[in-house]
């Protein structure tokens, strides 16, 4: 089956210098926005055909994105903003960073657009602060192209439209990527995420109405006002406009960010666009969507089609499209103690619950490796995790708690065979037996 | 001991501020600790971070709030060319540790340390650096290195001034 890829935000993929504006142009770059200039689509117009593309957020959560913009205040006669978030740091997520680095220019018109439809004449991208080499340049290099050829500022070229887009770098905290605390780093303090109510479309940055999307939310927006929103929509199944970009790691033998269609089944993207599992080896389990995802049992997501619904009716969650492998050979355990302690070092310690909560998660999955484990710590490990979950401000304690849950839930065996085996885990012994 | 910042890092810092409303000077304190690291090759210090707040008329304690909040300032003297492998999932899947292992015994520090010789600073990294696709991966003074076997990183790391 062949399987176009790099229709959307990917498109200028592949060109001499993709991420320049000559070649953007040359793939109907910023003729949307153009035509928005020219006076002939209306904000509500904008947010109406953005609704109809089916895009939902690609930061994780996959709330629908025209639909998020039409809360902003219509009437509303202050300063409103647009943020993008290129925090990108959800472990197993890199494709922010390709659209930072090779097709930039999808972003500033996305986002141009984006903040015309609600209004707002400001907008910021947030990019982590790892992002600064390469992708923060190339970013920043794609604005002033736009400036320089007239496309942003005041009054652009006559239109009576408003619109200045600025780049901010962060310093490193997982927790930024994370809305509310994403505009307090902007703010220029802790990122740590506010209680809401209110929201940000009422309170967000400098208490102005405020809207947050990801990267690859509004880079797909040019593509869906150019080419139109049935068109976007009819990519994908029911449910799950466009196309998504995958970013495909762990045990596989093509790795790679691969654009492709939604829905696409998980067998096609694993043993058509990604050579299979690596060395010839068995698929054991996939995480389908960043870290934060419960995680799936190969025969599982074999079934699965790659999108919202089919994701979620088999237990787990899109994401972020971060898809990560892993084979036979993989220790479970391991694997869960890592995550655990990702959460634990990034939780920012403002709710009794996640502060607490994962550090016992991790110091009980250590204890189980160090062979010091009892068959009690097993349940003790999910009656924590339930305690984190639904309990916090943010979804952190959440994503804190699913992966646990989950791995504990399809793999109760691996954890079972090491508190009996003083920490031995059951790969080794299987490659043991094998050898 | 007062530490003026110096006319190049103020430029930039006036430039930086453009971006934000006239009343919010605080939201340039993030780049500003970046560019003063920068110039001190990799660590803050108190001096400096006054510095800071005296330029962008913050009390203090605020630019110290920030610096020990996020994991790129370091606060505590390291050596001048950071290295952080990344361990998180995807690369941990692909060999990260046994890379950290590699390291630590080419270097004869732990993570989290620097060499006597003040050249690298082992950074303990706990998040996914998004080069997942490319695991094992590495930044080194904040570019990317990918698909690392233990051959290419003893060059790269043999290749520190
Ligand atoms: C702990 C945490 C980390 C997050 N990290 C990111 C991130 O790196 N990038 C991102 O776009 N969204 C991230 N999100 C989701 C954002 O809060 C927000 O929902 C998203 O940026 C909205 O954009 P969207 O509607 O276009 O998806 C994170 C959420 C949480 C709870
Ligand atoms: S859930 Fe965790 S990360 Fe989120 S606000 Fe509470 S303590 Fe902070
Ligand atoms: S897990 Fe290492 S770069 Fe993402």
């Amino acid at each position: 089956m062949a399987i176009e890829q790099n229709l959307v935000c990917f498109n200028t993929f592949g060109s001499p210098e993709s991420w320049t504006m000559a070649t953007y142009e040359q793939h109907d770059g910023y003729k949307a926005w153009r035509r928005i200039l020219a006076g002939e689509l209306s904000p509500g117009e904008v947010i109406e055909e953005v609704k109809a593309s089916g895009l939902r957020g690609r930061g994780g959560a996959g709330f629908p994105t025209g639909l998020k913009w039409s809360f902003m205040p219509k009437n509303y006669d202050g300063q409103k903003y647009l943020v993008v978030n290129s925090d990108e740091s959800e472990p197993g997520t890199c494709h922010d960073r390709e659209i930072l680095r090779y097709n930039p220019h999808s972003l500033v018109e996305g986002m141009a657009i984006a903040a015309y439809a609600m209004g707002a004449t400001v907008a910021y991208n947030y990019m982590r602060g790892e992002f600064m080499d390469e992708p923060f340049p190339r970013f920043e290099a794609a604005v002033k192209e736009a400036y320089d050829a007239g496309l942003l500022g005041k009054n652009v070229q006559g239109s009576g439209i408003d619109i200045d887009i600025h780049g901010f770098i962060g310093a490193g905290a997982y927790i930024c990527g994370e809305e509310t605390a994403l505009i307090e780093s902007l703010e220029g303090k802790q990122g740590r995420p506010r209680f809401k109510p209110p929201f940000p479309a009422n309170f967000g940055l400098y208490g102005k109405p405020t809207t947050i999307n990801n990267t690859q939310s509004i880079a797909s927006v040019p593509s869906i006002m150019h080419k139109g929103a049935a068109w976007f929509a009819a990519l994908g199944p029911e449910g799950s406009g466009g196309t998504a970009q995958f970013s495909v790691s762990g045990h596989v033998e093509k790795p790679g960010n691969y654009e492709l269609p939604m829905g696409i089944p998980f067998k096609t993207l694993l043993e058509d666009i990604c050579g299979g599992v690596w060395k010839g080896r068995r698929l054991k389990a996939v995480i389908p969507g960043g870290s934060s995802c419960k995680v799936m049992p190969a025969e599982v997501i074999m079934e699965c089609t790659m999108d919202y619904n089919s994701l979620q009716q088999a237990g787990s969650s899109f994401g972020t499209g971060a898809v990560m492998v892993m084979d036979e050979t993989t220790c479970m355990v391991s694997v869960l103690r890592r995550i655990s302690r990702f959460y634990m070092a990034e939780s920012c310690g403002q709710c009794t619950p996640c502060r607490e909560g994962t550090g016992w998660l991790y110091r009980m999955l250590t204890r189980i490796i160090e062979g010091k484990g009892e068959e009690a710590d097993l349940e003790k490990l999910v009656d924590v995790a339930n305690k984190i979950e639904g309990h916090t401000i943010c979804a952190l304690g959440d994503a804190a708690a699913w992966p646990v849950q989950s791995f504990l839930k399809h793999f109760y065996d691996e954890f079972e065979y090491m508190v009996r085996n003083n920490g031995r885990s059951i790969v080794e012994a299987a490659s043991d037996a094998a050898a | 001991m007062s530490y003026e910042l110096s006319s190049h890092v103020r430029d930039k810092i006036d430039d930086w501020k453009t971006r934000f409303p006239a009343d919010q000077q605080r939201s340039a304190v993030i780049r500003a600790l970046h560019l003063v690291q920068h110039e001190n090759k990799g660590f803050v210090t108190a001096e400096q971070m006054n510095a800071v707040a005296d330029y962008l008329s913050l009390p203090t304690i605020q630019v110290y709030e920030v610096a020990t909040f996020y994991s790129m300032f370091q606060t505590q003297p390291v050596g001048r060319n950071e290295v952080s492998i990344c361990t998180n999932v995807a690369c941990m899947l692909r060999g990260a540790d046994d890379l950290v292992d590699h390291v630590e015994q080419k270097l004869g520090i732990k993570l989290g340390e620097s060499t006597d010789d003040g050249r690298i600073f082992l950074k303990r990294e706990e998040e996914c650096i998004a080069a997942c696709c490319g695991a094992p991966a590495m930044q080194v003074n904040h570019k990317y290195f990918e698909n690392l076997s233990s051959e290419m990183v003893d060059d790269i790391l043999d290749g520190l001034d």
